[in-house]
């Protein structure tokens, strides 16, 4: 068995597991941490951005300074933002058997594996998964696409000029592999590949193993994945949660008794407390407003943001905010708020029971029903008609390097009144924000992670007991920045084996066991014989056949009657034998009571050595020796087949038959 | 015992005594036995029993075989115990061996009721109230109750088994205060054989190998102890205590806590501690025996001692100061804190041995700290006592609990990890800081407190409870900081801690969770009222958000924000502090509004808490003279009262009472002292004639409002109000005002009015009321009547035995009708 490590980034994970003889990509997450090497990409012309000077080596040699911008010190590249795709080289993904997604967040690779890579096989994925991942796929081809790029930049790839370049430009990894965002077309080309399933389903791979989505707490739709054949088993956790928002609870009880348990996508600020964090989105928030400023929340069109708005209905209220339009701005923003409310299988216990009063789930409905929350596709159009201050405005893209966020960013960047407050905890605010400094707007950083922390992830391998847990790198040991802090490690016996990218992991499990199938009638003839209390024994003789990964004993095909000529048939036709079979034996032979017998039946001057195997009994009379070993039993005389046959009936006396 | 009881009496005790008619309900039976315990306490039993022989009936056929139930059968145990307490009335019952018969073998001992716990339990209260005099331990050893007691000790039922405990206890004092009081040198050999039996029973018990036997030993020795200081105890002290030091060979301990429990009671008690009976050195020894966790209560106990040898609390102090001595060492402090704080310069414990888990961890910082924490502010606390050590070791908790210390060593990364987030030790350990405010430490160090408490307030991450820890801690602090000489201000370093506090102020008084902004604005309120005249704080305030934030708070969704808000707005409006944009046309116009919303609340919140808080607030600006009451204070308490006296919150009726008395104070001058012994000058003349100065009190009709208020149907707002009226009356005694003909028809209609009111129809208003119709009313009023009906408990009539029995048969009765008309 062995897993093959295509992605670095611990919460957008894609690997490859190969298990009997299954190839079983899990997850295709997509870095898009790449992007925040390129300039923004405004909406509207910013006579700013367009005006940024060129950078040129120390030197003076100017030959980068229509692909690379400098901005406060940083360095940019101009062109359409690019994103690291998962390895492709470590092992060809044609031979790909199935993709199984966890979340809508580890599928945004998904158009780039099933498009160009010769993949012919079936992802399977939750339909909210599905759904709100197309979403999210859209939101990011229609922020690209729209905002059309002429240039392309490829010179500063060179791996000669990158080492010349300022960090973190120079220290970017596989640039030659960084590729544009896909397009609509492969989009719902890859999504066609995908074949619905629900939570507990169990689903066959060529017979070999069965996969089963377990709920996973995380998000709408999210899953863990159990990946299991008759005596082995995986369990793939990936993006979970305990914590009570929106979706159903996570499943805990069907990952015990894994043998090995790969564990990905654990919150990525382990020190912030969600529950802080929203206290201090809300209180920075209501700051903002009563002084009269804007709040800009840069964020995905799905997941959080359903929790921040149900905070927000309870919040403002109490906080004499009912008077404050909420914006939110995305292409697919009527879809992620609607799509939200009908999934009511997928939601937490309370938000199911609302659907029966009937009531949405969600209380964002009522929020748009009282127009405290308005929602539109871009900023064009209705949106500047209605546009009020001071507000508060969700949009996305959270990288801040496309979408309708850039276009508030340079609208709002200027006034100390507004604030950008960073929920999302994907990319670093900092990075983010770094292309629009100098910047007077007030920054706050509440990364809302509801993954599991290290202390959840500790009392969660306690009880599900897995035999081995392969896990990246990043998790074995305590965060650079807080070197100190082993709390924020996982801890667990035997030690986590670790991956990083490009890596295979043999993982350390043997396979001993296989399931054969027994025919009926086959079964029907067995004699078993009791050998000890509860174990019987019975001897079969049959033909057995593998199909499928599926491996049955059938019955041997009858002897053909010998017919009138006797003559004899080929050996290499020859039929399994079938004549009358000598007994088995068992058991094993008490020397003391064996020297016994033999006196008793009339051998005299016995001798007994005892060897490291066993015994050897030398009957010095007879020149006869019988030597006794575990598991077998010689009789050595000098041409005597009478005397044989008596000391071979002594010591079968000892041993049972069947 | 009254007449109308004794009647009653026989038909209860038929009741009792009838299977067919359970008794419902046992707490009157217990009220029975009150009832019994205050007539035998103050008379004789023997004339009792005499008088009422259904009571001697009722015991001798609760003895005959049937189906009584354990209730009846527990209360007449307890009964004839209490009855047989006098020696007199004792023998009168041995007479009829009706005792035997109870206690002794051939009673419920002995059959199936014994199994009801509730018998077991009036077995061993009876007996309890028995065992008073020596004939009484006559008895006892002659019906063998004292090994019954013994196997009671063990029993299944805790409450049966403490009681078994205490009796054993009560016996051993009983048979010892004649026999060993006379002869203080008696040894334990010479002993009656009553006590020799115990204390070989317990002697038997600390040799055995079981621990609920030790437990059980040792239970019963700390009760001998701590409640009997006579000589005999320090006899049996020397003769037990080389057993108790045999304990402590045992690994582990058995018993620990019962073991610490003992030791303490010994060495509290002055017969023992005084003496060398080997005690200090026991408790020396048992101090380094124990394990930490179990040593903590002892050292504490030890520390708490008023006389104990210097050495010994050392040792104490040193075991108390481990964990924390652990800490410091772990996050490798400065040595020299170290050297403070580990007294006994012996083999250091190191983390992984004293806090080896989480838990224990987390237990044992935290019982450390809380017993760090009863001991600050006691006489006795070990001096020199190491305030900076401690200041250093907390800050270091905290600062590991919050994730912001950066240990070095594996040790303190251990701590770390198991403290990270912990707030149950936050919330000790800010409690502990707080406390250390009323010592001083050295600047380095109160800088390094204040940075921890501001990484407190700040962090999203603190628990509503510990933030609330953290703004206590913060103010006892900066009420502790010195104030810098020859200037009325803060001194510079609290100064700069306020400058960085202010701005996180505003974000908790915006927090989603009402628990924050409730103790924001507490915080805010204390501050105000201690620095609120002090320049430098007043700047600060100003220049930040708080005002405005508190304002907007009073129309918060959460009662208790409403309230606190409005006790914040109230001190900042006192003190000056309110945001009033300087507009020329509407000058103080916004101040005005602060009252017009204080009073809105005031009629209209649907919570008691705001309403309650804005008569608080309210009363205490009429009494400061707040510039807006000054400015039209009678009309002002007119709307006050008028709002009050139509509240459904007593408390709100209540504190009008206390508005309205402090406006009579102000109106007629201050009442004379509460004390009635105190000397008081001779009443000032009232500036003007009394009944021009009562015209101001009728225009606000004060006296409607008290009146109403004096038939309140909530006895403290009745209480209060006739306190009021019968100092008002005391003020106008002198007054001989022309007690005209023309006014004799209004007094009558006044007074007929209040009578309707008494009766509860308060429908009619007084309406205006002139001084001298105020002044006839309350002369012909019998207020100090009232007061005293008013002082008699609610209940007065209820709680009657009478009533009692009467209740008891009627509850019978009624079962009975059930029972008829079920045919």
């Amino acid at each position: 068995m062995k897993l093959y490590c295509l992605s670095g980034h611990p919460t957008l994970p894609c690997n490859v597991l190969k298990f009997k003889s299954t190839t079983i990509m899990l997850d295709c997450g997509l870095d898009m941490t790449s992007t925040l090497n390129f300039l923004p990409l405004p909406l509207v012309q910013s006579p700013r951005l367009s005006n940024l000077p060129g950078w040129s080596l120390k030197d003076g040699n100017a030959f980068l300074d229509k692909e690379l911008k400098e901005c406060s010190g940083h360095v940019f590249v101009d062109s359409v933002p690019e994103f690291c795709l998962p390895e492709t080289e470590l092992i060809d993904l044609s031979t790909v058997d199935v993709i199984l997604i966890s979340n809508y967040h580890c599928m945004m690779a998904l158009p780039y594996i099933t498009e160009h890579t010769g993949f012919t096989g079936t992802v399977y994925a939750t339909e909210p998964t599905v759904q709100i991942g197309r979403l999210l796929m859209e939101e990011l081809v229609n922020f690209i696409e729209r905002v059309p790029k002429a240039q392309s930049a490829s010179l500063w790839k060179n791996k000669d000029i990158q080492r010349l370049l300022p960090s973190p430009l120079k220290d970017a990894v596989e640039v030659s592999t960084w590729r544009r965002c896909y397009t609509m077309q492969e989009v719902n080309s890859a999504l066609s590949k995908i074949q619905l399933v629900g939570y507990s389903q169990k689903i066959e791979l060529f017979g070999a193993v069965q996969v089963t989505p377990l709920s996973s707490g995380y998000a709408l739709g999210s899953s863990n994945w159990i990946i299991q054949s008759h005596y082995e088993k995986v369990s793939y956790v990936s993006g979970s949660s305990l914590l009570t928002t929106h979706p159903q609870p996570m499943d805990q009880a069907s990952l015990k008794n894994s043998d090995v348990l790969v564990l990905t996508g654990l919150t990525q600020i382990p020190t912030a407390n969600p529950d802080g964090m929203v206290g201090e989105f809300c209180s920075n928030l209501a700051l903002t407003v009563r002084n009269g400023g804007n709040v800009l929340v840069p964020c995905y069109p799905s997941g959080v943001i359903y929790d921040l708005l149900e905070c927000l209905y309870q919040y403002i209220d109490s906080a004499g905010l009912s008077n404050i339009p909420f914006y939110f701005i995305s292409p697919v923003a009527n879809s992620s708020l609607e799509f939200s409310q009908i999934f009511a299988e997928w939601l937490c216990h309370n938000k199911q029971t609302k659907v029966y009063l009937p009531e949405p789930p969600f209380p964002h409905a009522e929020l748009i029903q009282t127009n405290k929350l308005k929602h539109y596709p871009s900023l064009h159009g209705d949106f500047s008609s209605d546009f009020r201050q001071p507000c508060v405005v969700f949009t996305g893209h959270p990288s801040l390097r496309f979408g309708d966020v850039v276009h508030f960013m340079e609208l709002w960047g200027k006034s100390s009144l507004n604030t950008v407050i960073f929920t999302e905890p994907d990319f670093s605010y900092l990075e983010a924000l770094a292309p629009y400094q100098p910047l007077a707007m007030k920054c706050i950083y509440c990364p809302i992670d509801t993954r599991l922390n290290f202390i959840q992830v500790s009392k969660l391998l306690k009880e599900v007991q897995p035999l081995h847990v392969v896990c990246p790198e990043q998790y074995t040991q305590p965060p650079p920045a807080q070197s100190h802090r082993m709390d924020l490690m996982i801890d667990c016996q035997p030690p986590a084996m670790s991956y990083r990218r490009a890596e295979v992991l043999a993982l350390p499990f043997k396979r001993r066991y296989e399931k054969i199938e027994i025919m009926p009638e086959l079964a029907d003839s067995l004699v078993p014989m009791e050998i000890k209390p509860g174990i019987s024994l019975a001897t079969v003789s049959a033909v057995l056949h593998t199909k499928d990964n599926k491996h049955v004993l059938q019955p041997p095909p009858r002897p053909t009657q010998p017919t009138g000529g006797k003559k004899r048939k080929r050996a290499s036709d020859d039929i399994p034998d079938c004549k009358v079979l000598k007994p088995l034996l068992s058991g094993s032979i008490p020397v003391e009571q064996f020297v016994q017998a033999l006196e008793k039946h009339g051998f005299s001057d016995i001798k007994v050595e005892d060897t490291a195997k066993g015994h050897i009994v030398l009957l010095q009379e007879a020149e006869t020796l019988i030597q006794i070993e575990e598991d077998s039993t010689h009789i050595i005389c000098d041409n005597d087949e009478m005397l044989r046959v008596r000391l071979r009936d002594l010591v079968l006396k000892f041993l049972q038959k069947f | 015992m009254d007449p109308e009881c004794s009647q009653l009496l026989p038909a209860l005790c038929s009741v009792l005594a009838d299977p067919r008619q359970p008794v419902a309900d046992d707490t009157c039976l217990e009220k029975l036995l009150d009832w019994f315990k205050t007539i035998t306490e103050a008379g004789s039993s023997l004339l009792l029993l005499q008088e009422n022989p259904c009571l001697l009936g009722l015991l001798c056929h609760v003895l005959k075989p049937q189906d009584l139930s354990p209730r009846v059968l527990a209360f007449s145990l307890r009964l004839a115990g209490m009855l047989a307490a006098q020696e007199d009335c004792f023998q009168y019952l041995q007479q009829g061996e009706l005792l035997p018969r109870l206690f002794g073998e051939a009673g419920p001992l002995g059959g199936a009721a014994w199994t009801a716990p509730s018998v077991r339990s009036g077995w061993i209260q009876g007996l309890r109230s028995l065992a008073r005099h020596p004939s009484a331990l006559c008895f006892l050893a002659d019906c063998g109750a004292v090994d019954t007691i013994f196997s009671l000790q063990g029993d299944s039922s805790l409450f049966v088994a403490s009681a078994a405990g205490q009796l054993l206890v009560h016996i051993l004092g009983l048979s010892l205060q004649g026999a060993a009081e006379g002869h203080p040198g008696l040894q334990t050999g010479d002993w009656p054989v009553c006590a020799q039996k115990i204390v070989s029973h317990i002697e038997e018990s600390l040799r055995s190998a079981a621990t609920p036997q030790i437990t059980q030993a040792l239970n019963v020795l700390t009760t001998t102890f701590g409640h009997c200081h006579n000589p005999w105890t320090q006899v049996l002290w020397v003769r037990l205590s080389p057993l108790v030091a045999c304990l402590l060979e045992k690994d582990p301990v058995p018993a620990a806590h019962s073991l610490v429990d003992l030791l303490l009671s010994v060495a509290r008690s002055s017969v023992l501690s005084s003496s060398s009976c080997g005690l200090w050195e026991t408790l020396a020894q048992t101090l380094s025996h124990l394990s930490p966790t179990q040593a903590g209560p002892l050292a504490l106990g030890i520390l708490k001692l008023q006389e104990c040898p210097q050495a010994l609390r050392a040792q104490a102090f040193a075991v108390l100061l481990q964990p924390l001595t652990c800490v410091l060492e772990a996050t490798a402090q400065a040595p020299g804190l170290l050297d403070s704080l580990d007294g006994t310069g012996g083999a250091s414990v190191t983390v992984d041995t004293l806090l080896p888990s989480k838990a224990a961890c987390v237990g044992l910082l935290c019982r450390t700290l809380a017993h760090l924490e009863l001991l600050q502010p006691l006489p006795q606390r070990p001096s020199p006592w190491p305030q900076a050590p401690l200041l250093g070791a907390t800050v270091t908790i905290l600062r590991l609990c919050s994730g912001l210390a950066t240990p070095t060593s594996d040790a303190g990364g251990h701590l770390c990890a198991f403290l990270v987030g912990c707030v149950r030790v936050q919330r000790a350990a800010l409690d502990f800081l707080g406390t250390l405010s009323q010592g001083t430490g050295p600047r380095e160090l109160v800088t390094r407190v204040f940075a921890v408490l501001l990484e407190y307030l700040t962090s999203p991450d603190s628990s509503p409870t510990v933030l609330k820890k953290a703004f206590q801690a913060t103010f006892r602090w900066l009420q502790s900081s010195p104030e810098t000489p020859g200037c009325s201000d803060l001194d510079p370093h609290a100064q700069l801690f306020l400058r960085e506090l202010l701005p996180v102020l505003p974000k908790r008084l915006c927090s989603p969770c009402w628990e924050v902004r409730d103790s924001g604005l507490e915080f805010l309120t204390q501050m105000i009222g201690h620095w609120g005249g002090q320049a430098g704080f007043r700047r600060a305030l100003l220049a930040s958000e708080v005002p405005e934030l508190t304002e907007q708070l009073l129309r918060d969704p959460e009662s208790y924000v409403r309230a606190s808000a409005v006790a914040a707005m109230g001190q900042l409006s006192s003190q000056g502090l309110r945001v009033t944009p300087a507009s020329p046309e509407h000058p103080g116009g916004r101040q005005k509004s602060l009252l017009a919303e204080l009073l809105r609340i005031l009629s209209t919140d649907s919570e008691g808490f705001p309403r309650r808080a804005v008569m608080h607030v309210f009363t205490q600006w009429l009494r400061d003279g707040h510039a807006d009451v000054a400015g039209d204070t009678e009309r002002f308490v007119a709307r006050v009262l008028q709002v009050a006296s139509q509240d459904l919150d007593w408390e709100v009726r209540a504190q009008g009472l206390e508005l309205a008395l402090v406006f009579l104070e102000q109106t007629l001058g201050r009442p004379s002292s509460h004390c009635p012994y105190a000397v008081t000058p001779p009443v000032a003349a009232p500036p003007s004639p009394l009944a021009q100065a009562l015209r101001p009190l009728c225009r606000v009709q004060l006296f409607e409002f008290a009146f109403r208020a004096l038939f309140d149907c909530d006895r403290p707002v009745a209480q209060k109000s006739c306190d009021l009226l019968l100092f008002l009356r005391a003020q106008t005694a002198s007054y001989s005002g022309p007690q005209g003909s023309g006014s004799v028809p209004e007094v009558a209609s006044v007074e007929a009015a209040l009578q309707r009111w008494q009766a509860g129809d308060q429908g009619q208003p007084l309406g205006y009321l002139e001084p001298e119709v105020v002044v006839a009313v309350l002369r012909s009023m019998d207020l100090e009547g009232l007061r005293g009906v008013l002082a008699e408990s609610s209940d007065r009539v209820e709680k009657s035995p009478q009533s009692l029995l009467q209740d008891m048969l009627a509850t019978v009765g009624a079962l009975g009708e059930d029972e008829a008309d079920c045919y």
